[in-house]
């Protein structure tokens, strides 16, 4: 017995050693700093009660990246999964050029996101303007320089990067459709539209929880495109969340209370990934 | 039916063009002068704006081969070390039916909903503490954050192992540390190819956390010296796209290497 307890200790202690001081440790310190007036330089964090909770809900800044967020999830999540979704049905229509299609969609999704937000800032304001100007197209002139431009801006980047991730992940669920049911329902007389709905998008159920789970809380905490891209700006109206905690106690000092919206940011994007999962296994259980 | 055979090939060959493109644009101007890329942006780079002195310049100050060479070691340290403890801590709680490794399996699966941010403050604090703000400290913390994925995708692969296999080996006088890495280990191939990709392509791409871990500048990581020489160079586009491309092509060669793997091991990652 002892002897298995050695084995145990000896198989998972040095993961869990890593995890418990990377992860579970900070979380717990972060809670109570959230309580403290902890300037993150020295020792001194005082116990302030809810000071940085109330705080939190008087800053104009956290609230509309807040709102900013939310909006930018719900948009790109629709995006990204519609797009994800019609680029696998494309690519396992067997033709001849479907693996190289694959390839390329899948690309973008492998360079780091803070590049790609330096490339994208180039296609918006240099690449659009000159088109633009080209095509006699007004609404490309000018991206990024106004929050409704920078807002769609960033659902064009996300897009472009992770549909194909999405694509991935649908094209393996469509696979496994046996191909005998299409062909049942072909001889029923059930046309290409009505197989998509009531025989391929049930099947493939399983998957869009777990596309809509990845790209909701993807969504929830991108920081580097965000920062690459606008930085944030004009007058931090594209700020999102993430870059709000970290400008908060790094640009202002402020680490108590950037903890308070840590902790905040912390339930929301649990929240969310919970409901989330619960749901869309009810409803799968259902179909 | 043929018909629609050729529409859908036309509409995959816009969409794989649409989705190049703007690699093409960066590509294009990369080799313009500065009024070159000023005067037009869609034209092609011929002629008296033509240069490639971009690539000579953006390759020097990215210091390009060390940054390459501090994210490879990261990287690959990282990634290592992840599917060494990893794999164990998967084997053990699977074999073990004990309350407290389903309660240990059960935390590692639950911290996959915490984001970085939230933790990053005090989790910097302790590592300035521990003395651990450097590239030794920064491999440390990517296993701490990356065991949760890697643990339960090593989890679901290794439940399906029969266990007679180590039982014969038990009887023959091994012990589990030669049972695990004679044995089982080398039966995990496949899934440590997965968890080898999904790591690498995650923390090959991190800036967050090296921006707050490493603070000298002979470490920096191609992503961080990319952010550093954006900074300095925004109103100069000829060399900020150059070295965008010099810091693209690493991965692009990996990626059509590895392309079947990776693409194989992101729809694995995904369904646990």
């Amino acid at each position: 017995m002892k002897n298995s307890k050695f084995w145990f200790s000896f198989f998972i202690g040095p993961i869990l050693f890593a995890f418990i001081i990377v992860v579970i440790v900070p979380m717990f310190m972060g809670i109570y700093y959230s309580f403290t007036n902890w300037n993150g330089i020295g020792n001194t964090a005082d116990w302030i009660g809810f000071k940085n909770y109330i705080e939190v809900f008087r800053d104009h800044d956290f609230l509309s990246a807040f709102i900013f967020t939310a909006k930018f999830a719900i948009v790109s999540v629709i995006t990204i999964n519609l797009m994800g979704f019609g680029l696998a049905l494309l690519v396992t229509r067997g033709l001849k050029i479907s693996n190289l299609l694959r390839s390329v969609f899948f690309m973008p999704n492998l360079i780091g996101g803070l590049i790609l937000g330096f490339v994208w800032q180039f296609i918006f304001t240099k690449a659009f303007d000159g088109l633009g100007r080209m095509l006699d197209l007004n609404f490309l002139e000018g991206w990024l320089s106004d929050p409704v431009t920078g807002f769609w801006g960033l659902v064009i980047l996300m897009s472009w990067q992770m549909a194909g991730y999405m694509m991935v992940i649908y094209i393996a669920s469509l696979e496994n459709i046996p191909e005998s049911l299409m062909e049942a329902a072909e001889i029923d007389g059930a046309n290409a539209w009505e197989r998509l709905i009531h025989i391929t998008i049930p099947l493939v159920a399983p998957a869009f929880t777990v596309g809509l789970f990845l790209t909701l809380s993807n969504s929830f905490k991108l920081y580097d495109q965000n920062l690459s891209l606008t930085g944030g700006g004009p007058y931090n109206s594209t700020q999102m969340l993430a870059m709000n905690i970290y400008n908060t106690a790094f640009k202002f000092n402020a680490f108590g209370l950037a903890q308070a919206k840590a902790v905040i940011f912390l339930i929301t994007v649990a929240a969310i990934s919970l409901t989330q999962i619960y749901y869309s296994k009810k409803r799968e259980v259902e179909m | 039916m043929k018909r629609n055979r050729s529409k859908l090939l036309i509409l995959g060959i816009f969409l794989g063009l649409l989705f190049l493109s703007p690699f093409y644009i960066i590509l294009t101007n990369s080799f313009k002068t500065q009024k070159g890329i000023f005067l037009n942006v869609m034209k092609l780079p011929f002629g008296q704006f033509f240069t490639s002195n971009n690539y000579v310049e953006a390759f020097k100050e990215l210091d390009f081969i060390h940054s390459f060479l501090n994210s490879l070691l990261i990287t690959v340290s990282s990634t290592i070390i992840i599917i060494i403890f990893a794999s164990m801590a998967a084997w053990m709680l699977v074999r073990t039916k004990t309350r407290f490794s389903s309660f240990l399996f059960f935390l590692f699966a639950a911290a996959m909903l915490i984001p970085f941010q939230s933790v990053m403050l005090p989790l910097i604090n302790i590592m300035g503490k521990l003395g651990l703000l450097n590239p030794f400290g920064l491999v440390f913390m990517y296993l701490g954050f990356g065991s949760s994925l890697s643990i339960i995708l090593y989890h679901g692969f290794i439940k399906n192992i029969p266990k007679e296999l180590e039982e014969a080996a038990v009887i023959d006088g091994c012990n589990k540390f030669q049972v695990f890495w004679y044995i089982i280990f080398p039966l995990l191939k496949p899934i440590t190819v997965t968890v080898s990709i999904l790591n690498t392509m995650w923390i090959w791409n991190d800036f967050l956390l090296p921006q707050l871990v490493i603070n000298k500048p002979e470490w920096h990581t191609i992503p961080l010296k990319m952010f550093y020489f954006f900074g300095q160079h925004s109103k100069q586009w000829h060399l900020a796209l150059a070295g965008l491309v010099i810091a693209m092509i690493p991965i692009i060669i990996f990626y059509f290497i590895a392309q079947k793997h990776i693409i194989k091991g992101v729809a694995q990652g995904s369904i646990k």
